[in-house]
C-alpha cells in the first residue's frame, strides 16, 4: 500500500465541534440482574455521558439487582443455560470449545465463573458494579427504580442505591422518556 | 498532516483539529484551545487536570480516561464536568495537546 502525506497549512484554525447543544437523550431499561447483562447499559451510558447525552437508566424486575444495596456488589455469572459458553482461557484449543451444559450445571460453577469474569473485567480497569453506579452517577446520570419491582419484591428507599433519584410508575418513565432513544436490556 | 497556527505558533494538529505533536504543545497554546472551545480562563483546578493529562501521557503514550483522572490523578468525576462540561474527557485532551482517550471506561 502506498500512503502518501500532504501537509496543509490553513490560516483559520480547525477547532473541534464539540456540539455541545445537542439534544439528544438516552434511556437504557435495566431488566436483568446477571452480571454479565448488568454491564452493557453501564458501558453504554458511560459512553453516552462522555458524549454530554442526557442519560436515563431506569431499573426493573431483575435489574432491580443492580441498585439493591444488598444483592448490587454481588450479582453473578452463570454458565448454565448460556449456549455461547465457552471452555475457559489456558486449556489450548479446548479453550475455543463451547462449555458442555452438562459441565455447566456441576456445583461451584457459577462460582468459578463468576470469579473469572470479575477478573477479567478489573484486568480492563472497568469498575464493578457499585462503583460504576457511583461514577455514572458522579457524570449525571439519573438512575430510576421502577415502582412495580419495588413493591413486589417488598423493598422500599432506604433498600435501593444512594443515588437512585426515585421510584417511578411507568407512567412516569413515559413521561421522562420522551423523545428519547431506549435501549433495552 | 495538518499545520496551522494557533497562538501565533506553527502546530501540527490533525484532521478534527487536536494537536498530535506532544512536544509542541505549551500553556499559552493550551489558554489559547481553551479558549477556542469557550473555556476563556484556565483556573488552577483546570491545570491540575491539565497537568495530569500531560504527565500521564509522558508516562503511558496513552490519554488518559475520564476514571483513569479521577482514580490517579484524583480530581473528582463532577469536578471535571464542572470545568470541561458535557464532554470533559475530550475536551481536556484537546486543551493539553493531546490525542482524544482511546478507553471505553
Amino acid at each position: 500500500m502506498t500512503t502518501t502525506h500532504t501537509t496543509t497549512s490553513t490560516e483559520t484554525p480547525v477547532v473541534p465541534d464539540f456540539d455541545d447543544d445537542s439534544d439528544r437523550k438516552l434511556c437504557f431499561v435495566c431488566s436483568k440482574g446477571n452480571l454479565d447483562m448488568a454491564y452493557p447499559a453501564l458501558i453504554m451510558a458511560n459512553g453516552a455521558l462522555s458524549e454530554g447525552i442526557e442519560t436515563h437508566i431506569f431499573f426493573t424486575f431483575w435489574g432491580m439487582d443492580m441498585i439493591n444495596k444488598k444483592t448490587m456488589g454481588d450479582l453473578r455469572f452463570t454458565a448454565l443455560g448460556n449456549a455461547a459458553m465457552h471452555m475457559p482461557p489456558g486449556l489450548g484449543r479446548l479453550s475455543d470449545k463451547h462449555m458442555p451444559q452438562g459441565l455447566a450445571g456441576l456445583p461451584g460453577m457459577t462460582g468459578m465463573a463468576t470469579r473469572m469474569l470479575k477478573q477479567q473485567i478489573a484486568d480492563l480497569d472497568v469498575p464493578e458494579v457499585p462503583e460504576f453506579l457511583q461514577m455514572l452517577s458522579d457524570m449525571g446520570a439519573n438512575l430510576w427504580a421502577c415502582k412495580m419491582s419495588v413493591d413486589m419484591m417488598d423493598l422500599d428507599a432506604d433498600d435501593l442505591f444512594d443515588e437512585v433519584v426515585d421510584v417511578i410508575n411507568v407512567g412516569e418513565f413515559m413521561v421522562l422518556s420522551e423523545g428519547a432513544q431506549i435501549i433495552f436490556v | 498532516m495538518n499545520t496551522q497556527t494557533i497562538a501565533g505558533q506553527s502546530v501540527s494538529v490533525n484532521d478534527e483539529g487536536f494537536m498530535t505533536s506532544y512536544d509542541e504543545w505549551n500553556e499559552d497554546l493550551g489558554r489559547e484551545l481553551a479558549s477556542m472551545i469557550g473555556i476563556e480562563e484556565l483556573t488552577d483546578d483546570h491545570w491540575a487536570a491539565i497537568n495530569f493529562l500531560r504527565s500521564d501521557f509522558a508516562e503511558r503514550s496513552e490519554t488518559p480516561t475520564l476514571r483513569r483522572v479521577t482514580k490517579v490523578g484524583g480530581i473528582p468525576t463532577k469536578q471535571l464536568f464542572v470545568l470541561f462540561p458535557k464532554k470533559p474527557a475530550k475536551k481536556m485532551a484537546y486543551v493539553a495537546g493531546l490525542p482524544k482517550p482511546k478507553g471505553c471506561v
